[in-house]
C-alpha cells in the first residue's frame, strides 16, 4: 500500500475522525481554562500596580524627592529623609549581608559533608522562615535595648538577617552546579585552594550570586516590621546610624494610617518609589542573569 | 641508559577502607610516553592523581609508600609547588569558562598572581598553543572565550594551558575519550611530538591507542600493576595471563 493510499484510508474512517475531533476539543478546553485562571490572577496584580501608578505619580515632583515632610496643614513636602534613610540603611544591610552570606554559600558548598554545614543549611532554613515582625522584636531586645535606643543600623541588621538566606541559598545552588572538574583544573596547575575558589569558582558564579544578592534587596527594600521597632523612623533627615532614621516602608506605613489626605499623598508616591525600585531590581537580575552566564 | 623521572615504592593507596591501589612498584623514563591499561575501576585514575597529590583532596582518602619525582618524595613536597612540575589533562575538557582562549593558557601564571607584561604573556601564549598543535586555528579568534571550541580545540586548549606552566612531566586521563577520531588522531600525533621534551603518563583504555602512543606499557588489574614493560613485548609477548586474557578482549 503507498502512503497517499494509507492517508486516505485514515480520511476515510470516520471513528478516527471523531476521535481527533474529541482531543482537539479537550485541547481547547484545558487551553482556555489556563489562560482563564492566569488572567484572574494576574488580573488583579496589574490593576494594583496600576492604581499605585496612578495615585502614585501624581504625588511625584521635584519638591517631592527633595523636600522634608511638612506638619499637618501645610501642604507640600516631600520624603528627602525617607529616601536618604532607605539607602542608607539598605546599603549597610547588604555591605554586611554580601560577604557574610557568600562566604557561608561557599562553604556550604564546599564541605556539603560536614556536621556544620548541616546545621547551617538548617538554621539558614528556619531563619527564612521566621516572621519579619519576630525579627524586628528580637534585633530590638537584643540591640535596641543594649545600646539604649533606636537606631538605623540596628534596622540595618534586621535587614540583613532578612536577606542572609537569600543570598546564601542563590550562592550555595550556583556553586553546587559549577563541575568539579574546574577547581581540579585550576589546582593541577598549581593555585592555592583559597585563590581557587576567589578567582576560579566565585567568577564561575557570579550570575547566581549577584542575582541572589539582588533578589534580596529586593526582598528586604519594602519590609516594614523589622523597622518598626529598630530604625523606628525619623521626621528630619539624618545620617547618624547610630540615630532612628526615616525609611521608605515606613514613611508608607506612618502616612497611610493618619487621618489627614496630605499625607496619604505622600504614602502613595512612596509606594509608588518603592515599587519602582522593586521592578528595577528585577530587571536587573535578568540582565545580570543573561549578561554573566558562564557556559561551562 | 635513561634515566628515570618517576618512581613509586610500594605504593597505596585507599578510599576510605577500599584499597585501591595495592603496592604499586614501577619506574617511569624520561622522555618517554607510558600508557596505563587496565579494566574499568582497576585504580588508574587514583594512581595518576597520586602522581600530583590530587588523590588527597577527596574526603578521607590516604596513601602508604612513596613516589618520588627525580630524587624528591613528592608527598614531603608543597603539593602546589609539586603541580608546578607535573601537569595534569583531564578526562573531560574543562577550560576556563570565564576565561578567553588567551586567558587560558596564562591562567597559570594569572591566577597564581604572577605579574608578566604583555610580551611575556604573549609568548607564551604563542609558544604554549604552537605546542599544543592549535596556534594556526585559533591565532584570529585569541580573545573569544575557550568553550565556544570544538570538543577537541578544547582539549588541546587545555594541554596548552598545563604546558605553559613548563611543567616536566604530564599526566593524561583518557584524554581522548571524549573527542571524535579526527580530533584523536590530533592529539596522539601531537602527544608524540611532546615526548621529545616532556615525559608522559597516558591512562588509556584504547589499547590501540596505547600501541599507537607509547613506549612502555603497564597493566593494571584490580589495584595492582600486574605487568609493565615495552609497548611491543606487552603486546605480542605479555608475560601474565591476565594482561594477554585484557589484550586478547577476553575480559575487561
Ligand atoms: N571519589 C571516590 N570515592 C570512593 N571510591 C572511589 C572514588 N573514586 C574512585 N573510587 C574507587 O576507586 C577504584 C578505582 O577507581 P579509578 O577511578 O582509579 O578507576 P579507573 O581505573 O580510572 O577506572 P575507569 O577506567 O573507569 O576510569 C574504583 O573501585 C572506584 O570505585
Ligand atoms: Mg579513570
Amino acid at each position: 500500500m503507498s502512503l497517499d493510499d494509507k492517508l486516505s484510508n485514515v480520511s476515510q474512517s470516520t471513528d478516527m475522525e471523531r476521535g481527533i475531533l474529541i482531543r482537539k476539543y479537550k485541547n481547547i478546553f484545558l487551553k482556555s481554562l489556563v489562560i482563564f485562571l492566569t488572567v484572574v490572577v494576574t488580573l488583579p496584580l496589574l490593576l494594583v500596580l496600576f492604581y499605585i501608578f496612578k495615585r502614585g505619580i501624581s504625588a511625584i515632583s521635584w519638591s517631592f524627592l527633595m523636600n522634608l515632610p511638612k506638619p499637618v496643614g501645610e501642604t507640600g513636602g516631600g520624603i528627602f529623609n525617607a529616601l536618604i534613610g532607605s539607602a542608607i540603611i539598605i546599603g549597610i544591610a547588604a555591605v554586611i549581608a554580601i560577604p557574610f552570606g557568600v562566604s557561608i554559600g561557599v562553604y556550604l558548598s564546599e564541605f556539603r559533608k560536614t556536621k556544620l554545614a548541616y546545621w547551617t543549611l538548617l538554621s539558614v532554613d528556619v531563619l527564612q522562615g521566621i516572621p519579619s515582625i519576630v525579627i524586628g522584636i528580637v534585633i530590638y531586645l537584643w540591640i535596641v535595648k543594649t545600646m539604649g535606643s533606636f537606631s538605623a543600623l540596628s534596622g540595618s541588621i534586621a535587614l540583613t538577617l532578612m536577606m542572609l538566606p537569600s543570598i546564601i541559598k542563590s550562592t550555595e545552588e550556583t556553586l553546587k552546579l559549577i563541575p568539579d572538574t574546574l577547581k581540579e583544573a585550576s589546582l593541577s596547575l598549581g593555585v592555592p585552594y583559597y585563590r581557587t575558589i576567589l578567582k576560579v569558582i566565585l567568577p564561575a558564579g557570579i550570575s547566581g550570586i549577584l542575582s541572589g544578592v539582588i533578589l534580596g534587596i529586593a526582598r528586604i527594600a519594602g519590609e516594614t516590621a523589622p523597622l518598626l521597632f529598630t530604625a523606628f523612623g525619623n521626621p528630619f533627615t539624618n545620617t547618624n546610624i547610630l540615630k532612628p532614621m526615616a525609611s521608605l516602608p515606613l514613611v508608607i506605613f506612618n502616612y497611610a494610617i493618619s487621618p489627614y489626605d496630605e499625607w496619604h499623598e505622600l504614602a502613595w508616591g512612596a509606594a509608588f518609589i518603592l515599587i519602582v525600585f522593586i521592578l528595577l531590581l528585577n530587571t536587573l537580575t535578568k540582565l545580570a542573569e543573561k549578561k554573566w552566564k558562564v557556559q561551562f | 641508559m635513561e634515566s628515570t623521572i618517576l618512581k613509586s615504592e610500594n605504593f597505596s593507596a585507599w578510599f576510605g577502607e577500599h584499597q585501591v591501589l595495592k603496592n604499586i612498584n614501577i619506574e617511569i623514563p624520561r622522555n618517554n610516553i607510558v600508557a596505563v591499561m587496565g579494566p574499568s575501576g582497576c585504580g588508574k585514575t587514583t594512581f595518576i592523581r597520586c602522581v600530583n597529590r590530587m588523590h588527597e583532596l577527596t574526603n578521607d582518602t590516604r596513601v602508604e609508600g612513596s613516589i618520588f619525582y627525580t630524587k624528591n618524595d613528592i608527598y614531603k613536597m608543597n603539593p602546589i609547588i609539586l603541580r608546578r612540575f607535573i601537569g595534569m589533562v583531564f578526562q573531560r575538557p574543562n577550560p576556563f569558562p570565564t576565561m578567553s582562549i588567551y586567558q587560558n593558557v596564562i591562567a597559570g601564571y594569572t591566577l597564581n598572581g604572577a605579574s608578566l607584561n604583555k610580551n611575556e604573556k604573549d609568548e607564551i601564549v604563542e609558544d604554549s598553543l604552537n605546542k599544543a598543535a592549535l596556534w594556526n586555528e585559533v591565532k584570529d579568534v585569541l580573545h573569544r572565550k575557550g568553550t565556544f571550541l570544538s570538543g577537541g580545540q578544547q582539549q588541546r586548549l587545555c594541554i596548552a594551558r598545563a604546558l605553559a606552566m613548563k611543567p616536566e612531566i604530564l599526566l593524561l586521563d583518557e584524554p581522548t575519550s571524549a573527542l571524535d577520531p579526527i580530533s584523536t588522531a590530533k592529539i596522539e600525533e601531537l602527544l608524540f611530538e611532546l615526548k621529545k621534551n616532556y615525559s608522559l603518563l597516558i591512562v588509556t583504555h584504547n589499547m590501540q591507542q596505547a600501541g599507537r602512543v607509547s613506549d612502555r606499557t603497564a597493566f593494571f588489574y584490580l589495584g595492582e600493576l600486574i605487568e609493565y614493560n615495552d609497548t611491543k613485548e606487552i603486546f605480542t609477548n605479555p608475560r601474565n595471563e591476565k594482561t594477554q586474557n585484557y589484550i586478547t578482549g577476553r575480559f575487561g
